[in-house]
């Protein structure tokens, strides 16, 4: 498949210097609780603390961390969907919180849920998407059985209502629904969680696939070692919302004298990923 | 950036999504429309013969025009519960879906967002009120010779930009109460009403109700749709109440638009955007 710009932004206009994520300081805080005293200060719970690294463009990073490390929170600041309490955030110079409309122009998402209407075809769900992204009948009709038929899903169910179709099929129309829209920023979270080993093996190919034909710079959260390993160039551990560690698997491996990279996790964070791993991730 | 004329094109086409949309949930859950059609219609038959009910109870009362009065007030009633029901689902719809995180963080800029929906509530509200207010004219036979059903539809029409104005006030509700939202869209509808003189005249109403009766849109609209169906006014004879109208609907749509983008700042400081339930 032929390289496509992203929907209504030229490549050209993104500053040729800037690389593909520039994270500083970023740092997000929600309300935990109620007040103490009546009027008196609220609790706050620091989900992201000062978390500050780069990515290049075309790189793929893999985040691990167990559930509530601040995996999501990330991702949902990075995709404009929460305003920082600190620090700065850019998707390819575009600063994430005063140019937002720049920044989704450029990122796609996958979580862990494939949230669609539940109702609605896989057709008529990615059309919906698609339209927001300035992308004419003429131009879905076209790309969407295409985009389909690359993650692997049949065309004959393209009209089925999503919730007719298994959970691995509705996490391959999340991939094409994301893809559809030639972001060069791709944000997974857990994409492959709670999918049976075959889909997550097929969905693992697709995204590694997808990085070399389509030139996108990805972002991945999860909770599985051997997946962050397999698709990622560098790995990151955060723990209670503090990136410990960036780098690659080996030199992971060897700062912590572990063998594997569960053993590097767990010499990391004194923590095992194991011990959540069957739990959603609801950070 | 691109141009301005690409950036249009795109937010349109975005418009057009949000319509067609609707069109698909609209045909996927048809039985549950024909349903509340309904529902509709035996909640507006029930209004109307209290017309009848009255002249059972002695007095001497002109039926058929009391009949079209409260008739009137009914279907206007079932638009605005549309236009609100539909433009608060703009979130509560999506956050109950889980695509809510989806759609905001698409390039879209709210005001077509919002846009879109109220255009898809206006069409679809029309439809369906023009259909309620036919079926329930055949069952009482109620006749309207000097009915001019064009100047009511204008005046319908621009009453729809208050009520999308107002319809975006209470679509931000979701964001800010994921669970009780909602149901606040339905009081904002009913405090609305009961100064609009749905089912009895303005002039009832104690003085500083009607002093908000004079900042409702609701009641030019029921004013000139009643003057226009029972009295045959046109357009030219209705300014009193399409000015107002006018001038409501420049104020609500940016303040609608200010208020949405305020509650939705602070569902994305607090992290209410996310799905539960």
């Amino acid at each position: 498949m032929s390289r496509i710009e992203p929907r209504n932004l030229h490549l050209t206009q993104i500053s040729p210097e800037a690389p593909a994520v520039e994270v500083r300081d970023l740092t997000k805080r929600f309300r935990k609780g109620k007040r103490i005293r009546r009027f008196g200060p609220r609790i706050m719970n620091t989900v992201l603390d000062r978390v500050t690294f780069t990515v290049e463009r075309g790189e793929c990073i893999a985040i691990l961390g167990q559930n509530g490390s601040g995996k999501s929170t990330l991702v949902r600041l990075l995709s404009t969907l929460l305003i920082n309490d600190g620090g700065s955030a850019h998707v390819f110079g575009f600063d994430v919180f005063t140019e937002p409309r720049n920044v989704r122009r450029l990122v796609n998402r996958v979580s862990v849920e494939a949230s669609f209407f539940k109702k609605m075809s896989a057709n008529e769900n990615l059309s919906y998407a698609a339209r927001f992204y300035g992308m004419r009948s003429e131009e879905t009709k076209r790309a969407i059985p295409e985009i389909l038929d690359r993650v692997g899903f049949p065309n004959a169910r393209l009209n089925d209502s999503m919730e007719h179709l298994s959970r691995g099929m509705q996490q391959k129309v999340a991939l094409a629904r994301a893809l559809l829209t030639s972001p060069v920023l791709l944000l997974l979270d857990e994409p492959t969680t709670g999918l049976d080993p075959r889909s997550k093996l097929e969905v693992q190919e697709f995204i590694a696939k997808v990085r070399f034909e389509h030139d996108a710079t990805v972002i991945l959260c999860t909770h599985d070692m051997n997946e962050a390993e397999k698709l990622a160039d560098r790995i990151g551990i955060l723990d209670e919302g503090v990136l410990l560690v960036l780098e690659p698997a080996e030199d992971l491996k060897r700062r912590y004298e572990a063998d594997t990279l569960e053993a590097a996790f767990f010499a990391a964070t004194g923590k095992s990923l194991e011990e959540d791993e069957a739990e959603v991730d609801d950070d | 950036m691109k141009g301005p004329a690409s950036t249009l094109r795109a937010e349109l086409i975005g418009l057009y999504g949000v319509v067609e949309r609707n069109v698909y949930l609209t045909r996927r859950y048809w039985v549950w429309e024909f349903a509340f059609f309904i529902w509709t219609i035996a909640n507006t038959l029930t209004i109307v013969f209290i017309a009848k009910g009255v002249e059972a109870s002695g007095v001497s009362i002109d039926v058929n025009r009391q009949a079209t009065i409260l008739l009137v007030g009914g279907v206007i009633w079932s638009y605005l519960g549309i236009i609100f029901e539909i433009l608060t689902e703009t979130v509560a719809w999506e956050r109950w879906e889980g695509t809510i995180e989806y759609t905001f963080m698409a390039p879209l800029s709210r005001i077509v967002h919002l846009g879109g929906m109220g255009v898809f509530a206006i069409i679809y509200g029309v439809v369906r009120s023009a259909l309620l207010f036919g079926v329930v004219a055949f069952f009482f036979n109620l006749t309207m010779p000097n009915a001019d059903f064009l100047a009511a539809l204008f005046v319908l029409a621009v009453a729809s930009i208050s009520f999308m104005g107002l319809g975006m006030m209470t679509a931000v509700l979701p964001l800010i109460s994921p669970e009780k939202g909602a149901q606040l869209g339905f009081i904002a509808q009913g405090m609305l009403l009961v100064v609009s003189g749905i089912y009895y005249p303005v002039s009832v109403l104690p003085e500083p109700m009607q002093w908000l009766a004079k900042i409702s849109p609701a009641t030019y609209a029921l004013e000139g749709i009643r003057d226009a169906i029972l009295e045959g006014r046109g357009v030219s004879q209705m300014w009193g109440e399409i000015v107002p109208l006018f001038i409501i609907g420049i104020i609500t749509i940016p303040l609608g638009m200010a208020i949405f983008d305020r509650g939705e700042r602070y569902a994305k400081q607090h992290g209410k955007l996310k799905r539960s339930g």
